[in-house]
């Protein structure tokens, strides 16, 4: 099978590996240490120096664009889009209901079409425009859709909403929500367990057919 | 002024059909849910869990952990601090089970089940404690375990609290097993999987001590006080040094009504590593951690006479529950009082296997039982050639034939005509397989009823008037989902006579007044009855300053009119708004608590709540497929305080019965004694192609006696009995009678 561009060749599998990488750190920072500083601080610090050290390298530089603000970052790859949203960026707003891309719970627009920010890293978006729910109103304004939810009650508890309002506004974007039958199609992948299904539906239709710009 | 004197409650319509009073929250992103509060050096815990169902942990590997970079500590059996409340032998973290204790923590080598905590690796962030959890190597010492209902169903007893009685918790009225002899009888056996709750939010908590002494936990609870109450005797802390928070819960169905060992594993992490520790479970872990509906195989007998007098009813169940702990719900209860039979006998038992605790779970026992005792229903009736509507009108109970009491209120036979009506029942051809769409499909109707015991326990409510006009109350309540909050400011509109948007109802917090856990469909009914104290007990404090000492003096309080915000007496010689009460007496704001409890009147009345689902569904007759084309779901479930609310709960509990009868099944492989399906894409639940429009529909009409507001709950009656009419849908559009649940296409073709 032919490998795609993103494949790692085998024999750098080793060395670019995380643990090894750690090995070198920690040697260096150990000789460092001796060289600077008195014996007896020698282990405290090689940890702590370690742990700084591998902090800094381990880290890489990510530009995102984010609810229309600018955000130079500096994340580990394997930091998922969610998780830096939800837990460095606090945009709680995005859910983690599956953290599998089995339940649309952490849907959020990339530059402008719906994605599953569990399922995507972080540092696969560099120089991306990301729309979070935060992102979707404007102002004090309610987006039509946040409105119809209001209105339709398609929710209950509230967990699945933000996910299901990106899909929604989505749905529409991308001429998925012609009929109902298309619409419970193509929000399927947005669980909602209180089951405010017909609810919503109800909002998106009603949006659709009011015609305001999503 | 006694609170039944408001009889008028809610017969304006000003207020039904509220929007969400958190809906901008909910759908801006704004609402904080537990995992969501923004914590100064927060540390991340990731559970390891076992990957054997039985024995003991030999060893722990945990160096490769432990000096992975950010790892503040990797705690297990071997070095965890000690739970001062697990050693003294109390109940550190209470549910109401009736025999064995919860599983204690990192506290012992015991394996009970497969995915059991072993483990807690705490890092500085997430990505680290997930990466350092992978590292942690358990060695086990394996022993038998059993997890395979059908193999070990010999070894189901009955529940230890029953044999303490010396009844075996059997039920009998009448004569057993009286179907035996009917003329007409039917005789079947119907299984229900295991079922998990599966909230879309994970169960999530962050712990904070405080102090060495003081903790406060933001915790995804349904039970503020519950949880307050199990951490502080877990460490031996004074109830008032917990504080609990949840603010928005994502959903719970059940699973959050006890204090899981997680939230334990939590609050002892943050106090070994002196730091707030956030411990979010995986999806995985929620088939494990935190309860579910537990297997439960069903046999039910019903014998009538040729013209449909049911004669005899016998019910009887298994459940399983684990090894540590027996768990009971009301399974068979549905059949005690449900229809009217003169000879009824209920037989529960519970088989314990190498799983987890089973909990209630939306409907809990009653969901299960109803699925039997209606589809042995519809058997009757066809074996009977009556309409099984008639069947169970012929059998309507006028009065509760369980404890002899007249009922509260009832309005079943309502709810038939009106479902039945909307969906066109009688237009069908109740012959099975008898009817098709144009396109070939099957098409099938089938109904079930469903009732659940319509609450009300004790609560307090505080009421804050401020000068401006505005009203703040609170509760120690929560919102799993239902809209509390709007409900409660709505009957607080309604008593006070203000307008919605004057008045927060806050929830959420343990430091608010005292109530009781968010369960069993009774939190309008009990809450509901706090505020409307506390909100008349603010109008009479009100009254009396209005009155005050001045000429207005003779005016007797029951001569005060309370409307549009204004105090006025018949005599004209008051005409006061509230807030110029407050000023008339230089007060800034005015503060009354209340707390509100049933009484006397469940003694004489019997309380339910009732409902009835009618569904229509088209069955593909070469692959089985079933699709449910409509739902018309009827409750008489008293005074609606919202009917835009409790019409969302109606509908999201037909599709959770819809989840029951054709999807949910928590698959075990026995030779592991693990789940193969823990996820959300092979554990199906209902999405939005498996839905229909639902038509909800209210009776609508006060129950006299059950609280101020006449309202009974709706929470559980939603789902149950929808099982059973969607089973009974697919019989009539294929003649096939599935009684084990889910119904697959596999058991259809």
């Amino acid at each position: 099978m032919e490998k795609d561009q993103c494949s790692v060749p085998d024999e750098n599998l080793n060395e670019n590996s995380g643990s090894s990488r750690r090995d070198f750190l920690k040697k260096s920072t150990f000789l460092s240490a001796i060289a600077l500083t008195p014996v007896s601080l020698v282990t405290a610090a090689e940890k702590e120096m370690d742990e700084k050290l591998a902090a800094v390298f381990e880290k890489v530089p990510l530009k995102l664009e984010i609810n229309g603000v600018k955000h130079a970052l500096s994340v580990e790859p394997r930091v998922t889009l969610l998780d830096l949203l939800r837990e460095q960026l606090q945009l709680t707003g995005t859910k983690k209901g599956c953290d599998h891309g089995q339940c649309g719970a952490c849907t959020v627009h990339v530059n402008g079409k719906r994605q599953n920010s569990c399922l995507t890293l972080a540092v696969m978006h560099d120089g991306k425009k990301v729309t979070t729910i935060e992102g979707l109103a404007n102002g004090a304004d309610l987006h039509p859709m946040q409105e119809a939810f209001i209105k339709h009650d398609g929710f209950q508890c509230g967990y699945c909403t933000p996910g299901q309002i990106m899909s929604a506004v989505a749905c529409i974007r991308e001429g998925h929500a012609n009929s109902e039958t298309e619409i419970r199609e193509y929000m399927s992948g947005n669980i909602c367990r209180c089951g405010a299904y017909p609810n919503i539906v109800n909002a998106i239709t009603e949006v659709k057919n009011g015609g305001q710009k999503v | 002024m006694s609170l039944m004197e408001k009889q008028n409650f809610f017969d304006s319509k000003a207020v039904d059909g509220l929007d969400r009073v958190d809906g901008r929250l909910k759908v801006t992103g704004a609402a904080r849910y537990s995992a969501e509060f923004p914590i100064p050096k927060l540390t991340y815990g990731v559970l390891v869990t076992s990957t054997v169902a039985g024995g003991k942990i030999q060893s722990i590997d945990a160096k490769k952990a432990e000096h992975a970079p950010g790892v503040l500590a990797v705690i297990s059996h071997f070095n965890a601090p000690q739970i001062p409340g697990y050693s003294e032998g109390s109940n550190p973290a209470k549910g109401q089970t009736t025999k064995g204790q919860p599983l204690r923590v990192f506290s012992d080598d015991t394996i009970y089940f497969y995915g059991q905590p072993v483990a807690l690796v705490v890092a500085d962030t997430l990505e680290r404690a997930q990466f350092a959890a992978g590292l942690v190597q358990a060695q086990y010492q394996k022993a038998s375990f059993q997890t395979d209902f059908d193999t070990n169903v010999t070894a189901a007893d009955f529940p230890s609290q029953a044999k303490n009685r010396n009844s075996n918790g059997d039920y009998l009225r009448g004569e057993a097993d009286a179907y035996k002899n009917a003329p007409v009888k039917i005789e079947a056996e119907y299984v229900i999987p295991t079922e998990v709750h599966n909230p879309m939010e994970l169960q999530s908590i962050i712990a904070v001590w405080d102090t060495a002494d003081k903790v406060t936990v933001y915790d995804k609870t349904q039970s503020l006080k519950g949880a307050q109450g199990t951490i502080a005797q877990a460490f031996k802390i004074p109830v008032e040094n917990v504080q609990v928070v949840a603010t928005y819960v994502g959903g719970a169905f059940g699973n959050a009504l006890r204090t899981w060992p997680h939230e334990i594993a939590a609050v002892m992490a943050a106090q070994k590593v002196g730091r707030p520790v956030k411990v979010v479970i995986s999806r995985e872990q929620m088939f494990t951690m935190v309860g579910y509906r537990p297997y439960t195989w069903q046999k039910v007998g019903l014998g009538a006479t040729a013209d449909g007098k049911l004669v005899g009813i016998s019910h009887e169940a298994i459940s399983q529950t684990s090894t540590y702990e027996e768990f009971t719900e009301g399974t068979v209860n549905v059949s005690k009082f449900l229809y009217a039979c003169p000879n009824v006998n209920t037989r529960y038992k519970i088989l314990p296997l190498n799983v987890s605790t089973p909990t209630w779970m939306r409907g809990p026992g009653e969901a299960s039982g109803a699925f039997a005792l209606d589809c042995a229903m519809d058997e009757l009736a066809y074996q009977l050639n009556l309409d099984p509507i008639e069947l169970r009108l012929r059998n309507h109970a006028d009065t509760d034939p369980e404890r002899n009491l007249p009922w509260s209120s009832k309005y079943l036979k309502e709810c038939y005509q009106e479902a039945a009506d909307r969906i066109g029942w009688f237009k069908r051809n109740p012959k099975p397989r008898s009817m098709k769409t144009e396109d070939g499909m099957l098409i099938g109707y089938g109904m079930g009823t469903g009732s659940f015991s319509a609450g009300r326990s004790a609560a307090t409510a505080s009421i804050q008037m401020s000068a401006d006009g505005t009203y703040t109350i609170q509760c120690a309540t929560t919102d799993i989902g239902p809209g509390t909050a709007t409900a409660m400011v709505q009957i607080a509109s309604d008593v006070l006579q203000v307008p919605v948007e004057k008045i927060k109802f806050q929830l959420g917090n343990s430091s608010f007044p005292k109530a009781p856990s968010q369960g069993g469909s009774s939190t309008v009914s009990t809450v509901g009855s706090a505020v409307t104290a506390v909100c008349i007990s603010l109008k009479n404090k009100l009254g009396e300053l209005a009155i005050g000492q001045g000429e207005a003096a003779s005016v007797k309080p029951a001569d005060l009119t309370f409307a549009n915000g204004q105090i006025s007496s018949k005599d004209q010689s008051i005409k006061i708004a509230y807030a110029d009460v407050l000023k008339k007496h230089s007060l800034p704001n005015l503060e009354v608590t209340e707390e509100s409890k049933s009484g006397e009147e469940r003694r004489k009345y019997s309380f339910y709540s009732f409902s009835v689902h009618f569904v229509e569904v088209n069955v593909h007759p070469a692959t089985g497929q079933v699709k449910v084309k409509r739902v018309v779901s009827c409750a008489d479930a008293g005074k609606i305080i919202n009917h835009k609310t409790a019409g969302s709960q109606v509908i999201g509990g037909a599709i959770g019965g819809i989840g029951m009868a054709l999807m949910e099944e928590a698959v075990i492989d026995n030779r592991f004694g693990r789940y193969v399906n823990n996820n959300l894409a092979d554990y199906h639940v209902p999405v939005h192609a498996d839905i229909p429009a639902i038509d909800a529909v209210f009776i609508d009409k006060k129950d006299p006696y059950i609280n101020p507001m006449g309202s009974k709950g709706v929470g559980e009656i939603s789902l149950i009995g929808m099982a059973a009419a969607v089973a009974n849908a697919v019989f009539h559009a294929t003649g096939k009678r599935v009684r084990d649940l889910p119904i697959t296409p596999d058991k259809l073709v």
